[in-house]
């Protein structure tokens, strides 16, 4: 009988420890994307922030980092894979960075001044081995005024700017770095790259099947151990239509899903769902034509259709995913400033200064809006500008709108008011994210940036502005030149340089068992305390 | 039967030469910038006119068109400008799973649809004959997204018997026939079907009630054939036709399935080609819709030479 027993006692064990180890076992975090593909993984990735959220910051480290700990105040910079950074006083062109000592990629090669170097090199210089035209387009525009890097010591680089540049830390934590030794031991191929990708950050990337899947795994050597991942494994899935992610989240197919269409919200809250959402850099405005004819030459006409729109009702079309605008940023940010203008929902006073202007809703004033059906970033286009022509005709506007393919409504903003595919419009409405004073800024409102020098479509050309632009920019003191950002602001919303709208507030649904999420205010999130219960 | 196999392939090279026209036309006739979905809004001038080149899109569209052509006969359609992944590859991966899902559905609409066009055509003018009408214009009715949505929120959703999306546990280069898979093609397939099967029901139904009619059938049956001999007879006859509606079928099956996929987040052509038309991936979408018009043609072709095979009284038309 004895070895029998031993048997049926050995038997029972394995079998108690295989059911504890599957009980212990984390569940993967499955994360539904809304991109449709798996965006670039070699370094800098596309598909636009969704990109950077998932395999840039996951993977990869910039030298400056955002803070995403908080959800309560505006995310800011903070160190990464530099541990200081100090303009020369001398030559405000030259910046000085001191690099993280003992950080190592996931090959277990060591990060130094040498791969900083390379990595610039792999955007700016075509001639060096490395250069990737792909990375370079997604990654180059983020650094448009560095001019040379070069290495200093082991753990110490300079970057010489073509011009004074107080932005440069903003544009530097969008630089990613991937492992030049891996590189070398893939043949140098970026292709092969994309599948084994080697980076500093708190994940690492063990498998891709293109349109399906990325597996990334826990980087256990993270130089960060604060930012130790607590899931073992996290799956992103890219799936671009709406109604599959939440019925993919409510099969129980993946855990959390990005962006769940509004109308669905209420269902997905019925069937136990949490849904997340803050607001973050991100605004839905109609940026005007500053042409001679243009109807918005006249101030009186821009601030009445600012208090025409009723943003609380519109607030509630969108099942409150929304937070109404009072200006270019959130009212709560620093840039904001004191502006003289109220923006909110007055109609008898927009009335009175469009009779003033001379318009009725009776004899109304037209205009003509450039919109898309849909696309990044808008939001629900077409009932929030049904909803915004009622507003605005109640108090003397016509509204008509051209409405565009989005790819084409996004190349023509780049392209601006006076090329032919602008199709004679007034205004065009695309949403704009705004993190960095550049791109909340300097390149919507000052001459420079008109196309194709940014994204100045209304082609506005004010010196005063041009002048504070550039004084801000030339200000290397945080405080004094959030200050200064905070004027251009005021200013911006005195003269109604934009009908301001909404922001958005980024909603996210999952399942309970998620853990550990705080949405940060921000258009990147931070993955590593979030862990799935078992 | 050698010369007109021969006949019907010459007469499929100058389709497919319009073809590939058409499909390298179609997608420069389309509005917006095919490097605006590549490059980031703000990529500099000489980043985009840097890309242009590499892509060859800053030459005239004769020369593009005819590099593209040269390189396509040799099998290399190019890479794709978002992913910068060769586009053969990807078509081909895509093709396998698309082919996958086509032949499940066209399997299950086929052999549904002639049991129903059978039966209804056996018993003409019946209620069973009303009933499987009305469902076969259902089918071919109903819009295809539609119904993939109402069975992803019925049988995923609520009872969450059935996966609602992908093509298994471990994506699609891990495909293998074990539940674990199959249960991902399950409500794609069927879905899919719904259109092929209202098709071939209508079809079988009609052609099936029209031979019945005919005098052969009494002559057999005057003979003494039993019926079930004479249903032989009656399948013979209904064969070639049936089978060329479900080649065409099979053709929309291929190139159609786009919204199924989708819905499903199927990784096919279908889903392939979606994402290439909202990238503006000129080379992927070029590539992609060339392989289904040519399986299209190629499938044509292969109804053109089997029909004969059944029907000898084709050959001599």
């Amino acid at each position: 009988m004895r070895p029998f027993l031993r048997t049926v006692a050995g038997a029972v064990l394995a079998a108690g420890l295989a059911v504890s180890g599957q009980a212990f076992a984390a569940p993967p975090l499955r994360i539904a994307m809304t991109a449709a593909d798996i965006p670039l993984t070699t370094g800098q990735p596309d598909n636009g922030f969704e990109g950077y959220r998932f395999l840039g910051y996951t993977i990869y480290d910039s030298l400056i980092n955002w803070d995403l700990s908080s959800a309560d105040k505006a995310s800011g910079l903070t160190p990464g894979l530099a541990t200081s950074w100090k303009v020369d006083d001398a030559d405000k062109t030259k910046w000085i960075i001191h690099l993280r000592k003992g950080v190592k990629f996931h090959d277990g090669s060591a990060f130094n001044a040498d791969s900083v170097v390379w990595n610039f090199e792999k955007l700016l210089n075509d001639k060096s081995p490395q250069f990737d035209p792909k990375q370079a387009a997604n990654g180059r525009g983020r650094i448009p005024t560095v001019a040379k890097v070069a290495k200093i010591d082991d753990m110490t680089v300079r970057i010489t700017t073509k011009e004074p540049d107080a932005w440069l830390p903003y544009n530097l934590s969008f630089i990613f770095f991937s492992s030049p030794a891996q590189w070398e031991k893939l043949g140098k191929s970026w292709e092969k790259f994309a599948y084994a990708p080697s980076g500093t950050g708190p994940f690492k990337l063990v498998k891709m099947v293109p349109r399906e899947r990325a597996e990334l795994v826990r980087f256990d050597g993270y130089w960060d151990k604060k930012r130790v991942a607590k899931s073992e494994k996290i799956i992103l899935m890219p799936i671009p239509e709406p109604n599959t992610r939440s019925a993919a989240l409510m099969s129980g197919q993946v855990d959390w899903i990005e962006a769940p269409a509004p109308d669905m919200i209420p269902q997905l809250k019925s069937a136990g769902m949490a849904i997340t959402s803050n607001v973050y850099p991100h605004t839905w405005p109609y940026q005007f034509s500053w042409l001679p004819d243009s109807p918005w030459q006249d101030i009186r006409v821009r601030k009445a259709a600012n208090l025409a729109v009723d943003r609380e009702g519109l607030k509630q079309l969108l099942g409150g995913m929304m937070v109404p605008a009072q200006g270019q940023v959130t009212a709560d940010h620093p840039w904001f400033g004191h502006p003289a203008f109220k923006i909110k929902y007055d109609p008898a006073e927009a009335k009175r200064l469009m009779k003033e202007a001379g318009y009725t809703p009776e004899k109304p004033l037209p205009v003509k809006i450039l919109i898309s059906a849909s696309g990044s970033g808008q939001m629900l286009p077409l009932p929030m500008n049904e909803f915004i022509q009622q507003s605005l005709a109640e108090v003397g506007f016509k509204v008509t709108f051209e409405v565009m393919e989005w790819q084409a409504l996004f190349a023509n903003w780049r392209k601006g008011v006076k090329d032919p595919g602008s199709r004679g419009g007034d205004a065009t409405n695309v949403s704009y994210a705004w993190q960095d004073p550049y791109s909340a800024f300097y390149r919507f409102m000052h001459t420079k940036a008109q196309p194709p020098g940014g994204f100045n479509w209304g082609l506005f050309s004010n010196p005063e502005y041009d002048k504070m632009l550039d004084e801000a920019r030339a200000t290397f003191d945080a405080d004094k030149q959030n200050a200064l950002l905070a004027k251009v602001h005021e200013k911006m919303v005195d003269d109604a340089t934009w009908l301001w709208v909404a922001h958005d507030v980024g909603p996210r649904a999952m399942t309970q068992k998620v853990k550990g999420f705080v949405q940060a205010r921000s258009w990147f999130q931070d993955l590593t305390p979030v862990s799935v219960a078992p | 039967m050698f010369a007109y196999m021969l006949r019907r392939i010459v007469y499929a090279l100058p389709i497919a030469l319009s073809v590939t026209v058409i499909c390298f036309l179609l997608v420069h006739i389309a509005p917006g910038d095919p490097l605006s979905a590549v490059a980031p809004v703000d990529a500099p001038t000489e980043v985009i006119e840097a890309l242009k080149r590499a892509y060859g899109l800053d030459k005239p569209l004769v020369v593009q068109y005819g590099l593209w052509l040269g390189r396509a006969v040799q099998g290399d359609l190019g890479s794709s400008v978002a992913t910068g992944r060769a586009v053969t590859g990807e078509v081909l991966g895509a093709v396998s799973n698309t082919l996958l899902l086509a032949f499940v559905a066209a399997c299950l609409g086929f052999l549904a649809g002639c049991a129903m066009g059978g039966i209804a055509g056996y018993r003409s003018r019946s209620v069973l004959d009303r009933v499987v009408s009305a469902l076969s214009v259902a089918g071919v009715s109903v819009p295809h997204y539609w119904l993939g949505m109402v069975l992803t929120i019925i049988f995923s959703a609520q009872l969450h018997w059935l996966p609602a999306m992908g093509a298994g546990p471990g994506g699609s280069g891990a495909w293998t026939w074990d539940y674990a898979h199959i249960r991902h093609l399950i409500l794609p397939a069927v879905t899919l079907s719904v259109i092929p099967m209202g098709m071939v029901a209508r079809t079988v139904r009609a052609l099936v009630a029209d031979v019945l009619g005919q005098e052969f059938v009494q002559a057999l049956l005057a003979k003494g054939l039993t019926h079930r001999q004479v249903f032989f007879h009656v399948v013979k006859n209904v064969a070639p036709t049936a089978l060329a509606v479900m080649g065409l079928q099979l053709g929309y099956l291929l190139g159609g399935s786009i919204l199924v996929e989708t819905v499903f987040a199927w990784p096919g052509t279908g889903f392939l080609l979606n994402n290439a038309i909202f990238q503006r991936d000129i080379p992927l979408l070029q590539g992609t819709i060339l392989i289904l018009s040519l399986f299209f043609v190629a499938l044509n072709l292969l109804v053109d030479i089997v029909q004969p095979m059944l029907d000898p009284r084709m050959r001599r038309s």
